[in-house]
């Protein structure tokens, strides 16, 4: 037994100095003074009046909550003036309460002419003590930064792609076959999906706690927005802010950090964020907001937010109410109010296109070369919006100009289900796609409403359709568009196997006239999907989503002739189907940016089937295919807008040959450099092969010989089989006359 | 007594056919526990052997003067091979019923057979992945490559000198070996079982077919299934093309000795017989090379 310390040997404490360790360790209480807190700016008064200043301090304070005693309260006097120096000293029980007592009553106004300024005691010795003299902070080291858009620097030109699989994210370059590689690869780089900002700039990766942003060429985080649980994002048009939606409500938990980067207390409830970018401030919360109607069915539009294209308004729509617009960067609500619009239903920004662009880069430059200040005026954007039918009155759509709110044209519209905007993305056209039912309710028809709004006055032309129209899209920076329709009876209620017969149409806007005409029908098709190329000129059809078709279809819309001749062709005759291809249980087709290349993917989300991606050239030729199980997403580089003039632009078109020859000639080196290797390689698998075949045939021999059997009995060249050849002649007699000859 | 026609040879399913290079006798097996010798032209049966078990792979020797034949191992018996005499001489019902070697080969079963480039060795491969060569008298193993595959050994057909031949297996690959020291020489490897390969005379090809387990054919798309037969660059090792047309797996794959067509039987009951085109014989894909058969 040890009955005392280790091993039954019993400590005696007693003749030993603690001192040291005491002092090492002793606590350091402290000095008992924090519960005390100095109010100045308490009227200075006389003997006479002490009591009943003291009263009515105590009642202040009890009134908001924090009890105290006048005896509590040590006044210090002027015994020269017989007055009170103007400050008092209260004594709380605990430090706590005399905390609580600083936060509520620090400028609490006494009276008019009197206002509370609360300090701890304890603060006061702190200041007294502090040392004054400056000492200047070390500088910084300064730590160069990535350049954001490296990529477009590559000499070889090339674009990239980001992929998605399995927990790898991998960022890859796109050109010739020789110059594909892998730029960057990381495991669990997000946990929900990845997204590039417009202009491709950054990679956004969504995690539990927020959003991350990266960016450079060794991918660094650039940014992050604490969003907690956030499921979509969606960029500003200029990179800017983005917008983060998250479907649990903003919860602030005690202790959160605060600051300009995170939420507060008044964002608590809200669903949407708006971030500045650069700063990584958040600018304001929303609420989500869910369309009128069926509680079951409702779904939130996203974007939620909608941007106008120079960034400095963002938009929502609360449905049947109103548009609130708000002033970027303040996100103060423009003009204070919004725009009270009854019933309506959704709206679209109209997009700024390149003319625009110079416009406003011509009136800027006066004011950078130090002229004179023009009064700059702001410019006017302008948006799209619709109302449904009510009562006696029409569905209407309406273009309104903004900030100046003024109403630009609007259209009555009859028997309308549903309306749906689709700008060029130049700002030429709005096309409003009108569902239409007849007078029974029991069919739906669609028509296109289509505003010329670069042109006086707002032209409205109808192209008028039997058929239900599924997807609409104009071509970028063009004049035509493309839709889908049907009037297959099993479109609206989708199943397993079905797979709903399309027509394609192409319409075309004839300049002469100024109407849009059809170009071109394809009839009985599966397509579902229209994706023309950034560029314009090439489309590509799709059927997506299906399992048991799943064909691209590759066409040019100017074949064999160029821009300039357009005109006098005739009409129609430049559309041409290039090629025919097959991507089995493809889910997505998108354009690489530069318009060469389009990819397809099967994404892992939507179904399990040979996933993976498959990339094309534009004229439906394979270049890549990658079967890859687990694949979920394929995200082409977006790239900014081009930094050459037109005139620079229109220079290189002229020069293409020039250019051209310089790239074949690489071509060409390359590929010889490439087959060479490849060809010796060959030539060296052929040269064993043959040696090896005359070694075994001599030995074959030689065994044979031994065997006694003929040298070679296996080399029993084909012989050439005899063929004979038989004439036959056959005489028929049709016809025998006898004519005597005189 | 044996007068069955042309098309209906045994009682239960046959194993394996396989035709003299005379193109005279057709020797089958089957798993009524026969063998039967036919004349190719009338169709006759012109005799049959009987075994214990039943019989799962038949071969003529290069010289047609004897037949090798590879009996189940099943119920108490021992997979054999057995080795007979075949006397051309007369209509050729004159057989003898006893064969002239018989040896049982001990581990893993052999499932495959063939006459080796001389005619005492027996090429064998096995259901562990063995490919091994007997000694056709004693039943010795000679030589044998344990690891020429990693799962069983489906198809094994000699080129036409016998001087190398070419395996398919299980384990998605198919290989070509030398017959002397059965060295693998070249590996082409695809992504699906396969069941047989044959070897293209006077070009360089080799032909692949399989597909998925007929056990998990209903389960899987066509697409999916790979049903082709696929052909393969004997030397460099490439794919160079694929024939569709099965919407089963492929079973088996011949190629004509004259070298102008091929047919191949699938789990979906046909027999195809494609014949080469003009390109076939004409396409070089690799550009000039001279290369040996």
């Amino acid at each position: 037994m040890a009955p005392n310390g280790v091993n039954g040997v019993v400590h005696d404490d007693e003749g030993i100095d603690y001192a040291d360790i005491e002092s090492k360790y002793q606590v350091e209480y402290d000095e008992g003074l924090d519960n005390i807190l100095i109010v100045d700016g308490v009227p200075v008064i006389d003997k006479s009046k002490l009591e009943k200043l003291l009263q009515k301090i105590a009642k202040d304070f009890s009134r908001k909550g924090c009890p105290i005693k006048p005896e509590n309260i040590t006044v210090p006097w002027d015994d020269a003036k017989g007055k009170s120096k103007g400050y008092i000293f209260i004594e709380f029980k605990n430090a706590d309460d005399a905390t609580r007592a600083l936060a509520t009553m620090n400028g609490h106004p006494f009276d008019a002419k009197h206002t509370f300024l609360i300090n701890r005691f304890t603060d006061f010795e702190r200041y007294m003590n502090m040392d004054e003299t400056y000492h200047e902070p070390p500088p910084e080291e300064y730590k160069p930064k990535e350049h954001l858009r490296a990529w477009l620097a590559d000499p070889q030109g090339r674009d990239q792609y980001a992929t998605y699989r399995g927990d790898e994210v991998e960022i890859h370059w796109h050109g010739k076959p020789s110059q594909c590689e892998v730029a960057f690869s990381k495991l669990n780089w997000t946990d929900l999906y990845i997204s590039w900002s417009p202009m491709g700039t950054y990679l956004a990766t969504l995690h539990r706690q927020g959003v991350r942003l990266w960016g450079g060429p060794s991918w660094e985080p650039v940014q992050r927005f604490a969003h907690p649980l956030v499921k979509l994002i969606d960029f500003s048009p200029n990179e800017q802010y983005l917008v983060t939606w998250s479907y649990d409500p903003i919860v602030v938990r005690e202790g959160a950090e605060q600051g300009p980067q995170y939420f507060s207390p008044e964002d608590e409830g809200n669903n949407i964020a708006v971030w500045d970018i650069k700063t990584g401030h958040l600018l304001r919360t929303f609420p989500s907001v869910y369309p009128e109607g069926d509680e079951a069915k409702k779904q939130m539009q996203w974007p939620a937010l909608k941007w106008s294209p120079d960034d400095k308004f963002v938009a929502r729509v609360t449905p049947g109410q109103q548009i609130s617009v708000y002033e970027l960067p303040g996100m103060h609500l423009q003009g204070k109010k919004s725009i009270k619009i009854e019933g309506v239903i959704d709206f679209e920004w109209r997009p700024i296109g390149d003319k625009d662009r110079e416009e406003m880069e011509k009136e800027n430059k006066p004011a950078a070369n130090g002229a004179p200040a023009k009064v700059k005026k702001v410019r006017e954007n302008m948006l799209a919006y619709w109302t449904p039918e009510v009562q006696n009155q029409p569905a209407r759509v309406t273009l309104m100009n903004f900030p100046g709110r003024e109403i630009l044209r609007q259209k009555n519209l009859f028997n309308v289900t549903e309306c749906k905007l689709y700008w060029q993305n130049q700002g030429d056209f709005l096309c409003v796609k009108v569902d239409r039912h007849t007078k029974t309710k029991k069919s739906i028809f669609c028509n296109l409403e289509i505003f010329r709004v670069r042109e006086k006055d707002f032209p409205v032309e109808i192209v008028e359709l039997k058929d239900a129209v599924t997807d609409f899209s104009w071509e970028p920076k063009g004049e035509r568009f493309a839709l889908i329709s049907s009037n297959d009876p099993n479109l609206g209620n989708p199943g397993p196997g079905i797979t709903i017969k399309t027509e394609v149409s192409f319409y075309q806007l004839d300049r002469s006239k100024g109407d849009f005409k059809l170009l071109k029908t394809l009839a009985g098709r599966t397509s579902n999907t229209v994706r023309w190329s950034p560029r314009g000129r090439h489309v590509v059809l799709a059927t997506v989503g299906s399992s048991s078709k799943s064909e691209l279809e590759f066409w040019d819309l100017d074949f064999n002739m160029d821009e300039t001749r357009r005109e006098s062709a005739p009409w129609g005759t430049g559309i041409q189907h290039l090629g025919t291809a097959d991507h089995y249980a493809l889910t997505d087709a998108e354009w690489d940016p530069s318009g060469r290349y389009l990819a397809t993917s099967a994404s892992a989300w939507r179904h399990t089937l040979e996933n993976g991606y498959a990339i094309w050239d534009f004229r439906g030729q394979e270049l890549e295919k990658h079967i890859l199980d687990r694949f979920k997403q394929f995200l082409w580089r977006p790239r900014p807008p081009t930094l050459l003039t037109k005139e620079q632009q229109r220079q290189i078109r002229r020069n293409l040959k020039e250019y051209s020859r310089v790239f074949d000639e690489e071509d060409a080196a390359e590929e010889s450099n490439v087959s060479a290797e490849l060809i010796a390689h060959r030539k060296r698998l052929v040269d064993e092969w043959n040696a090896w075949r005359q070694r075994c045939k001599e030995e074959l021999a030689e065994e044979r010989r031994k065997r006694g059997m003929k040298a070679e009995p296996a080399k029993k060249a084909p012989e050439e089989e005899e063929q004979e050849e038989i004439e036959v002649w056959v005489d028929e007699v049709i016809e025998q006359t006898e004519e005597v000859v005189e | 007594m044996f007068s069955h026609p042309i098309d209906f040879l045994h009682q239960f399913l046959s194993w394996y056919l396989y035709c003299a290079a005379q193109s005279r006798f057709l020797v089958s097996g089957s798993a009524d526990n026969t063998m039967r010798l036919w004349e190719v032209q009338t169709g006759k049966c012109l005799f049959f052997w009987e075994f214990p078990t039943a019989v799962k792979r038949v071969a003529f020797s290069e010289d047609d003067d004897q037949i090798v034949c590879i009996t189940e191992q099943r119920m108490g018996y021992q997979g054999a091979v057995r080795i007979f005499n075949i006397n051309r001489d007369g209509d050729g019902t004159q057989q003898s019923k006893e064969p002239v070697s018989m040896f049982n080969p001990i581990g893993s079963k052999a499932v495959v057979c063939a006459f080796a480039h001389t005619p005492d060795l027996i090429l064998t491969g096995h259901e562990s992945g063995k490919v091994a060569l007997f000694d056709a008298k004693t039943g010795e193993e000679v030589l044998s490559n344990e690891h020429a595959h990693r799962d069983v050994v489906t198809d094994l057909q000699m080129a036409q000198d016998r001087t190398y031949f070419i395996t398919s297996s299980k384990d998605k690959t198919a290989r070509l070996h030398e017959t002397r020291t059965l060295t693998v020489l070249k590996t082409y490897t695809t992504e699906t079982p396969l069941n047989s390969a044959a070897i293209a005379p006077n070009k360089p090809y080799v032909l692949l077919g399989g597909g998925q387990d007929a056990m998990s054919v209903t389960t899987t798309s066509l697409r999916q299934g790979k049903f082709e037969t696929r052909f393969w660059h004997k030397v460099l090792e490439e794919e160079v093309g694929r024939v569709k047309g099965h919407f089963g797996p492929v079973n088996t794959i011949a190629v004509s000795p004259k070298g102008d067509c091929y047919a191949s039987g699938g789990e979906d009951g046909f027999i195809r017989v494609h014949h080469f085109d003009e390109s076939y014989f004409r396409a070089k894909p690799y550009g000039d090379l001279e290369i040996e058969d």
